[in-house]
Parts: structure tokens; C-alpha cells; sequence
């Protein structure tokens, strides 16, 4: 009897596995914008040898209701040709890579390069004023330590958005 | 792609070009008729149409009704509609159908002109993104660029648009690749890549559903048009399951005709603007079976107020409709038909029987509930009630094979609450979207399929004027297609909200200069007849059926009459008003139901 606006919400991260072929990644968008679902990050690249499939992995948000309604409507699109909720169906790993540069010099300098190290970011680019950090890891690492390079020069940040995968046996 | 690097059978060898290929998929697919109107980027298509007689083109007036034909054709055969149209405004102007036959699950295949592939993208002539466009009302779409995929695309938006849920399906095709060389793929040798939904239910969930089913104390049947898109197999299995359980049942708007009308078990059309039974029933019942319906917000009323008793059962071909809109307890995906077989052996096998003491209470309930005699009306005075006029065409032609379709507003309540159907695929109106100047269109579609059949479009003087163009296309093909526009000179339904809901003030509602119907007809060649009194129906009726021409029939009918039963936007079932003479006063909007449609 509950609509779909009761309810508490959560978090999905739900892998989809689709068809390689052009528009599919407006489908999938565009399915989104148009029943008004959220779209908190969204990654996607061809993941087989031909290049025949492309692995989409969407996190998203809302009542158990609407995350069922998510999953059925992407598993009715044409080109999709599977749908899991990594979320729901078992313990699952979520990465992410960022790329972000900090611009200073001196002590801020040495502290980011510092705080760099402790956080396992690589410096991947180096000018005497700026630098490139590259780090994976889960979103809540990568959120920190923005939040920590943000008052030392923090000036570019470009994230790919979770990418995930089961553990153990399972697999898509 | 020649028959080196893809050797037979899976390629032809003959060296057809685009437009050949796409015919002969065409005829591989068994279509007979297409619907379409020529431009520019189609003609190579319309030059391979041409020069062949299996498969006849009706040629439309505006591209917005070839979609609307298709749809008739469809819903009246159960086969799939094919239209075609050029690229740019032919494209945008099928756009209302497409999102028609969406809304209400019908197979079209609509082919599309596109500029060729080296243009696209340069806002050239008639170039419109017709993919892009048509993205949200259609089931799938494609683009094909390469003449390597042309055959094989055709073969899988048939199979799309006729399985699953069914819908309509774009094909946008560059003049190029029509031009151009191109291999042919039988249908025989294609086979779908992803999309193969599935058909046979969970049999657990049967058995569950059945046990539900036959202790149940207080039940319904709500079943919609997916029983009929599923074929008239389902709907003698839906049939049968309803009387061997004895159950009181109630169809929606799609679904009338799905179980026959003039069986004493049928308590009328839910909803809106059901009967006081079928909305009072929903409301008190204790199991639900929902079949081929999708809870839609004209059925449900406020949410929270719906059958708040009920154990729901689902069952529905798309796992998408269920759990929408209405949290379910027991659903089945499933075809209608194999799980009503399904249902129908495990009744048996469960050995029940018609348990007339258990739901005795429940039937006397429901006579009760019939008593209020909700759709009664008052032919009285000089005027003709609308819901008279539809009275004497049903039974003026109950003895015809007949047809009919409708279009959007106050005559289409009266059609779906007036006129009873005993078979499916008789009864053809725009339920989903909601689409003024359906009817017309979806008439002619339907006699093309049906030459000899009594086709009847119940119409509104403001929906009929939206595709009245189509009246040449009557006249050029013969479409003896019988219009009765119940003219109120009003847009009816919003003249009836605008009293209920909006201080009786008429904003634009009025249809101020009204073409004279009758000399209208006559000028396209057609027969004009009008009513003004109702000793004057039966022969306007009689004269109109006489005739093997078009047909358009002014009944010009009580301006002031509203449409009831009515449940109030944003009411429960159990709020529904009755009309004020048998009930407690005008109907009243909420201020939170004010905001729906």
C-alpha cells in the first residue's frame, strides 16, 4: 500500500552490462532524467575483447520501491543485457581514482606532499608550484583527503565515480 | 557485404538495395498494409513499394494518424502496425502516436527517412534527431549506418515491438543506406541479442496465488488490456478462470472486452469514472487478483487510500509494472496466458470448487453496491442525453460485427460505461495518454483490417476537428468508417472540471465557431446526418448504417450533462460521488487532489 515516496532510502551501487553500441549510455541517462531518479556517479567503458560490451556502474539513491523500480526499468532496456545490485547482493568492492592538483609553495607545499604519502596518493606531475596526486580507493577516502588539500592550494579535482565489483566467486 | 565474407544462408546473394531489403523484411514479417505518407528522404523506400503488390500503402493526411491507423490496425488484429514516414516534420509529427502506442502497450513499427549518413549532424534540409526525438516515447530505436545491419535491425524491432510488453519501435533510415547496396538476412536465420523476456510464471507463485484465490472471502478480478494484448486465447482462459471460481470482476478501460460484458459475474469498468460497484468492491476487498493492469493513478485514486484490506496478486509480462505504483504480496511475471493456464490447472488440481457460502456475504454486498444503479441518466425533455445516443447505437448495431473507437473526453466515458463489449479487440481508445483526435484515425486503421465490419468512431465535437483531414483519406479508399460526434459545443471534460473544480468558470473550454458537421461531410464526399431530438437518433443511426459511405453524424446533445459516477482527484474508492440528483450534492476537489490531472 506504501507509494514510492515513503520509506527511508538508500544507497545502490548496480552494475549493468550493456550492449556497446551508440545512444545506449543516453538510454540509460535519459531513463533517469525522465522517471526523475538520482544519479549520485556513473562510470563506463567497453570491458570485453571485442569491445562488444560496455560495463556501466551507476550509484544511485532512493526508497527500496524506487530502487526496484531502477533496476526493472534498466533490465527493459533493449541493450541491456544484465542488471545486480552489487548493494543487495553481497559484500562488493568500490573504487574510484581521482586526479587532483594543489597549486602552492613552501610549507603548504611540503604538508600536501606530505599528506600525499599517508594517504598512499601517487604524485603522478610536479612543477615547483603544483602538484598532481592520482588515488584509488573507496569515495569516503578520496572525499577526506580533498577536504584535507582544500586550505593548502587545493585548485582541480576530476573523480571517475565508483566502480565495483562482488567478492569472492560471484560475478556479472 | 558480399557472399565471400558472409556466405549463405546467413546473407542473400543477391544483390538487393536498401529499400529492396527493407520490403522484403517487411514481407518476411508478414505486414500487408502500411500507413505513411512520402518526403524526400523516403522515396527510394516509396520507388521499392511501388514496384511490388504484396504489401498495399494507405497514404494518411498528416503523419500524426498514420501512427493513429497503425494502432487501430494493431488493436483490432493483434498484429503488429507499420508506418512510414519521410525524415524531419514526418518524423516530429509522429511523435503523439508513438507516445500513444507506448502508453498503451501497442506493436508499431514506425520507419522513419533520415537525411543520408554524411549529412547527419549539419542541420541539413528536413534533418531532425529522430532517434534523439524519439528516444522517450518509444520502446527502442534505431539508427542504422551501415546497410550490414539494415536487415537484421528490421527483424529485431519486430520482434520488440510484439514481445514483452508490446510498444512501438522507431527504425530511422538514412537515404543512403536505402540507396545503397545491402545484405539480406532472412527471418528465419535472425535471433535476438539481449532482450527476451520472460513468458512462463513461477509456478510456486501460481499455486500460492490460487490458494489466495479460493479462500478468498471477498474478492475481485481487476484486469486490464494486457490480457488482450496477449492474445483472445487469454482472454477465453481469463474466461474461464472467472467463472470456475465464480468471482465478481472488473475490467479498466483498456481491458473492456477482455471478459464478456453481458456476463451477471462482470461488475462494469473500475476507476474514475466506474461503476459504484467495481470502485467499492476494489476498495473492500479482501484478495485482489490484478491481471495485465498496472495500478495506473485513473484506477487507483489516492495511494494510501487503496484497498487497504487486500492481499494483492500481480500478474504482468513487464517486471517494471509491478511494485510501481502499489506494493503487491504476490507477483507473477508472466504472459497472460500461459499464467492464467497455469492458474486454471492449478485450481483444479487444488480440486476447488465455486465456494458459494464463503463469499456469499461478499455477493450480496456487491447487489447491494448495484442497487445505486450508477450510470443511470434521465432521457427526459427535448434534449438528447448523450449517454441515450450511445444506448441506441449499441443497440442498433448488436446484431453487426462492429467496432469502435473513441476519442478523449466526456463521450469517451460514456462510450466505455454504454457500450458493452463481449469480445476483445472491439473496443479501441486512447486510455494512457489521453490523445484528442485518436478516434478518427484509429477508425480507419481498424476497417483496413477489417473491410466488412461495422467500424464505429464515438467522438466529441472539439477531439474529431483535431484529425479531421483524414476524411480525404476515407474518401480515397472507401472507409465506409461511421462518425457520431456527440457535439456539445464544449470541451466537454474540461467544462466539467472547470465547474467542479474551478468556480464554474469556462477558461477557452467553449468550441465557439463549430464547422456545420453535415455540409463538412459533403464537402469531402461523405454522408452528413444530424440528430437534434431523440426521436430523431434511431433514424440518424439507421441511416448512417444504410450507407457503404463515410459517414459523419452531428447528434447535438445536452450541453450541461456531466459525466458520473466520478471519483475526485486525490479520493479513495469508497469517496466516489454519484450524480447530484441521487446523491449528496456537487462534486468537490480536494486541495491536494487539485493538483493532479
Amino acid at each position: 500500500m506504501s507509494g514510492t515516496t515513503t520509506g527511508a532510502e538508500r544507497v545502490a551501487t548496480i552494475a549493468v552490462l550493456v550492449e556497446n553500441e551508440a545512444g545506449v549510455l543516453a538510454r540509460v541517462i535519459g531513463l533517469f532524467s525522465g522517471r526523475g531518479y538520482n544519479i549520485d556517479s556513473l562510470t563506463v567503458a567497453p570491458v570485453d575483447e571485442e569491445g562488444r560490451l560496455s560495463r556501466i556502474t551507476v550509484v544511485t539513491r532512493g526508497t527500496e520501491m524506487v530502487i526496484e523500480q531502477i533496476k526493472a526499468q534498466l533490465d527493459r532496456l533493449v541493450p541491456v543485457h544484465k542488471v545486480s545490485d552489487l548493494t543487495m547482493e553481497g559484500p562488493h568492492l568500490s573504487r574510484e581514482l581521482a586526479l587532483i592538483k594543489v597549486i602552492g609553495r613552501g610549507d603548504n607545499r611540503m604538508e600536501a606532499l606530505r599528506l600525499a604519502d599517508a594517504f598512499r596518493a601517487r604524485v603522478v606531475d610536479a612543477t615547483p608550484e603544483s602538484a598532481v596526486f592520482e588515488m584509488t580507493g573507496a569515495g569516503e577516502k578520496i572525499d577526506a583527503f580533498i577536504a584535507l588539500m582544500r586550505p593548502l592550494g587545493l585548485a582541480e579535482v576530476c573523480r571517475t565515480g565508483a566502480l565495483a565489483i562482488a567478492r569472492g566467486v560471484r560475478s556479472l | 557485404m558480399s557472399a565471400v565474407t558472409h556466405p549463405a544462408p546467413l546473407a542473400d546473394v543477391q544483390p538487393l538495395t536498401g529499400s529492396q531489403v527493407v520490403v522484403a523484411a517487411l514481407k518476411d514479417q508478414g505486414v500487408e498494409v502500411i500507413f505513411g505518407y512520402p518526403g524526400g528522404a523516403v522515396l527510394p523506400l516509396y520507388d521499392a513499394l511501388f514496384q511490388q503488390t504484396d504489401i498495399r500503402h494507405i497514404l494518411v493526411r498528416h503523419e500524426q494518424a498514420a501512427v493513429h491507423a497503425a494502432e487501430g490496425y494493431a488493436r483490432s488484429t493483434g498484429r503488429v502496425g507499420v508506418v512510414l514516414v519521410t525524415s524531419g516534420p514526418g518524423a516530429t509529427n509522429t511523435v503523439t502516436g508513438l507516445t500513444d502506442a507506448l502508453m498503451d502497450s501497442v506493436p508499431i513499427v514506425c520507419l522513419t527517412g533520415q537525411v543520408p549518413t554524411h549529412m547527419i549532424g549539419n542541420d541539413a534540409f528536413q534533418e531532425a534527431d529522430t532517434v534523439g526525438i524519439t528516444r522517450p516515447c518509444t520502446k527502442h530505436n534505431y539508427l542504422v549506418k551501415d546497410p550490414a545491419d539494415l536487415a537484421r535491425v528490421l527483424h529485431e524491432a519486430f520482434h520488440v515491438a510484439r514481445s514483452g510488453r508490446p510498444g512501438p519501435v522507431v527504425v530511422d533510415l538514412p537515404k543512403n543506406i536505402l540507396m545503397g547496396k545491402a545484405p539480406y538476412l532472412a527471418k528465419a536465420a535472425f535471433a535476438p541479442r539481449s532482450y527476451n523476456p520472460a513468458r512462463e510464471p513461477d509456478p510456486r507463485r501460481v499455486e500460492e496465488a490460487v490458494e489466495l484465490i479460493a479462500r478468498a472471502e471477498r474478492p475481485i478480478f481487476y484486469v486490464g488490456g494486457g490480457v488482450i494484448n496477449a492474445g483472445t486465447e487469454a482472454c477465453v482462459r481469463l474466461t474461464e478462470l472467472v467463472r470456475a471460481t465464480g468471482h465478481p470482476i472488473t475490467l479498466t478501460l483498456m481491458g473492456l472486452g477482455a471478459y464478456p460484458a453481458s456476463d451477471p459475474q462482470f461488475i462494469g469498468m473500475l476507476g474514475m469514472h466506474g461503476t459504484y460497484e467495481a470502485n467499492m468492491a476494489m476498495y473492500d476487498c479482501d484478495v485482489m487478483v490484478c491481471i495485465g493492469a498496472r495500478f495506473d493513478d485513473r484506477v487507483t485514486g489516492r495511494l494510501d487510500g487503496f484497498s487497504p484490506r487486500s492481499r494483492k496478486i500481480h500478474v504482468d509480462i513487464d517486471p517494471s509494472s509491478i511494485n510501481k505504483n502499489i506494493k503487491v504480496d504476490v507477483p507473477i511475471v508472466g504472459d497472460a496466458e500461459r499464467t492464467l493456464t497455469a492458474m486454471l490447472a492449478a485450481w483444479q488440481r487444488q480440486s476447488n470448487r465455486i465456494d458459494r457460502a464463503r463469499t456469499a456475504g461478499w455477493w450480496r454486498q456487491i447487489d447491494e453496491w448495484r442497487k445505486k444503479d450508477s450510470l443511470r441518466f434521465r432521457q427526459n425533455g427535448n434534449g438528447i442525453k448523450p449517454q441515450y445516443a450511445i444506448q441506441r447505437l449499441h443497440a442498433l448495431t448488436r446484431e453487426r460485427d462492429v467496432y469502435v473507437t473513441t476519442d478523449v473526453g466526456q463521450h469517451q466515458m460514456w462510450a466505455a460505461q454504454h457500450f458493452p463489449f463481449d469480445k476483445p479487440l472491439r473496443w479501441l481508445t486512447s486510455g494512457g495518454l489521453g490523445t484528442m483526435g485518436y478516434g478518427f484515425p484509429a477508425a480507419l486503421g481498424v476497417q483496413i483490417a477489417h473491410p466488412e465490419a461495422t467500424v464505429l468512431c464515438i467522438s466529441g465535437d472539439a477531439s474529431w476537428v483535431m484529425n479531421m483531414q483524414e476524411m480525404s483519406t476515407a474518401m480515397q479508399y472507401r472507409l465506409p468508417v461511421k462518425t457520431f460526434i456527440l457535439n456539445n459545443s464544449y470541451m466537454g471534460m474540461v467544462r466539467q472540471w472547470q465547474d467542479f473544480f474551478h468556480g464554474n468558470r469556462h477558461a477557452e473550454s467553449y468550441m465557439d465557431s463549430l464547422p456545420d458537421f453535415v455540409k463538412l461531410a459533403e464537402a469531402f464526399g461523405a454522408v452528413g446526418l444530424r440528430a437534434t431530438k431523440p426521436d430523431e437518433v434511431d433514424g440518424v443511426i439507421e441511416a448512417a448504417l444504410a450507407t457503404r459511405k463515410p459517414v459523419i453524424a452531428d447528434i447535438v446533445v445536452d450541453r450541461a450533462e456531466n459525466v458520473y459516477p466520478m471519483i475526485p482527484g486525490g479520493a479513495a474508492h469508497n469517496e466516489i460521488k454519484l450524480s447530484p440528483e441521487e446523491d449528496d450534492g456537487p462534486v468537490k476537489g480536494e486541495e491536494g487532489g487539485m493538483v493532479l490531472v
